[in-house]
């Protein structure tokens, strides 16, 4: 099964670094090592069906960018926030249809572009609250034909979207609400550091992100930091993600921003507010995206156009967990 | 004192928590309420956020409730399925706070759209937690603007269950939530009565039963006795505007 994307290509010498990349790669037959650009090339396809993971945090905007930028077309774009990553791909003509369970930009409004595109009718959708929308996911990261949830009372999700169904527990008789799985064609995660192989360790808010990985027929894994094995195996409960599951390892530092990676970089709130007007006019959005995605080459000249000063207000003084000792056994 | 009608609905929302209640916090207002509570009546609040965190003890504003800030000194962080299956669904969250374009009588909730379902007049952000947080919190909470179109007598969509056609169609449902207790508006203060109708229970200073008639979309009752509430401290209002929302990023204006 061909499975490992070709070597990442040298990138100029315009642009700023990128991360390191250890001597033996090439040599590993499991390095999965390769620029975000030949793995969108590679795996996202027109009329894929794409979860780009992370519940606020981690969002990978680096590869919504990438995708827009290849021109992807008639995509399903599943994620339980759709957030600015999937307003943009919206608006940039990358998706047929939404799957979603909260359609607003978190603690800002209103999701514009895809609210206006649903409203128009242009934009086919289909819809969950977050429990069935994770549900989905977990049936299909656990090769389950659906979940049962308790009933909720509120009918009319229920009945708006055929997807849900009641069946009767087999011990009780009681009535079980369900819902089937979701494996979407291709899931990217961002993680805060990995190995070549795609081993991931993640921390802060984990959202859905081994949910996604397990439950997609491939997976694109940005990572902040590409770390040696031995890190990875230094502490073997924060690996979210294994090796096996994955098809591409991006080194793609800053991925998530305006998302944030904890511990990394924060959060840019003042571009969510920002966001909120530059989306309420098509010719403003077309503009932001002429200038952020299609006149930047990748994320690290995107990073260094935000500037110093928006550097600067997004990083984040060192708070340390204290050390766990698994023992020398 | 001079406050906001932001303000106001704020601070009575932060008094209707109780020390050690496990809240599952929304964003907006709820999120200033709940981060309220905690500095003042409520030291022992346990803040849990749909994003999986548990025992938040943010030290800024959160704009969303997946900010960095939760994270950081926060008791535990769980994935998306544990928060609502072993959290929500199991029983252990005493609080939630639902907000919505519609109330109706009986304490449903659409946040979902306005007109057809298929061809939105208007399309809101839909459930996210909320049907389910509804359904299994304990007890739930409404922070909400008293206006005549946000309370028809029936919403055009249930997002999320209140007492349904009535108190005994809930429980008839099997829900192991108690359901709305309480509606804080810029006027004063909804709750159910015996069949689960909201009436109005409390008045802000200054605010009259008429006005909350005015604006209300069905025959608005009054309770027996209607309370006047206390207005807001100038130690509430310090702590909204120094130190939670010193933009005035939810509290300015209105």
């Amino acid at each position: 099964m061909e499975k490992h994307p070709p070597p990442a290509k040298k990138t100029s010498a315009a642009a700023p670094a990128p991360a390191k990349i250890p001597l033996w790669y090439n040599t590993d037959m499991t390095n999965k090592l390769c620029s975000l650009t030949e793995a969108i090339a590679q795996f996202v396809h027109d009329g894929d069906t794409i979860y780009a993971a992370g519940f606020t945090h981690l969002i990978p905007f680096a590869a919504g960018h990438e995708i827009i930028r290849q021109g992807r077309k008639n995509l399903t774009l599943a994620r339980a926030t759709p957030d600015l990553i999937y307003d943009q791909m919206v608006a940039a003509g990358c998706a047929a249809k939404i799957i979603f369970s909260y359609i607003g930009n978190p603690g800002v409004g209103s999701l514009r572009i895809v609210r206006a595109e649903i409203e128009a009718g242009r934009l086919a959708w289909e819809e969950y609250s977050h429990f069935s929308m994770i549900s989905r996911l977990q049936a299909g990261a656990a090769g389950l034909p659906f979940m049962p949830m308790n009933p909720t009372a509120a009918g009319d999700l229920e009945r708006v979207n055929p997807n849900y169904r009641r069946v009767k527990d087999p011990y009780t008789g009681r009535e079980v609400v369900t819902v089937p799985p979701l494996n979407p064609d291709v899931a990217i995660v961002h993680v805060q550091r990995a190995d070549v192989h795609g081993n991931a360790h993640i921390w802060g808010i984990i959202g859905e992100q081994k949910e996604a990985a397990f439950a997609a027929q491939h997976v694109i894994l940005t990572a902040e930091e590409i770390v040696d094995e031995a890190v990875i195996r230094s502490d073997p409960n924060r690996t979210v993600i294994p090796d096996f599951v994955v098809d591409a390892v991006c080194p793609v530092p800053h991925c998530a921003h305006p998302s944030y990676t904890q511990g990394y970089y924060d959060r840019d709130n003042a571009f969510y507010l920002e966001w909120d007007k530059i989306s309420e006019s098509p010719a403003e959005t077309q503009r932001w995206l002429e200038e952020w995605v299609f006149d930047v080459r990748d994320r690290a000249e995107y990073w260094h156009k935000l500037g110093e000063e928006v550097h600067r207000r997004l990083s984040v003084r060192p708070r340390l967990s204290h050390p766990v000792n698994y023992g020398d056994y | 004192m001079n406050y906001t009608a932001s303000e106001l609905m704020t601070v009575n929302a932060a008094r209707l928590l109780r020390d050690g209640d496990r809240v599952f916090v929304g964003v907006g207002l709820p999120n200033l309420a709940c981060n309220l509570a905690m500095r003042t009546h409520a030291p022992n609040l346990v803040m849990i956020y749909e994003a999986g965190v548990i025992g938040a003890r943010p030290s800024r504003l959160p704009l969303s409730i997946g900010d960095p800030t939760l994270v950081s000194g926060a008791c535990s962080v769980v994935g998306m399925y544990d928060i609502f299956s072993l959290y929500l669904q199991r029983g252990y969250v005493d609080v939630g706070f639902l907000g919505g374009a519609q109330i109706d009588r009986y304490g449903n909730i659409n946040a979902t759209v306005i007109g057809d379902y298929h061809q939105p007049k208007v399309r809101l952000p839909g459930s996210g937690g909320s049907m389910e947080i509804a359904a299994w919190a304990n007890r739930c909470y409404i922070i909400t603007p008293h206006q005549k179109r946000r309370f028809p007598a029936r919403v055009d969509f249930r997002t999320s269950a209140g007492f349904l056609g009535g108190r005994g169609e809930r429980e008839a449902s099997g829900v192991r939530g108690k359901g709305p207790q309480a509606v804080v508006t810029d006027l004063g203060i909804l709750q159910p009565d015996e069949s689960g109708e909201l009436v109005l229970t409390a008045l802000h200073p200054g605010a009259t039963l008429e006005q909350a008639q005015a604006n209300t979309g069905w025959p608005l009752r009054a309770a027996r006795q209607v309370q006047i509430t206390e207005p807001p401290t100038a130690e509430e209002l310090r702590i909204l505007r120094e130190e939670l929302d010193p933009q005035g990023i939810y509290l300015k204006g209105s």
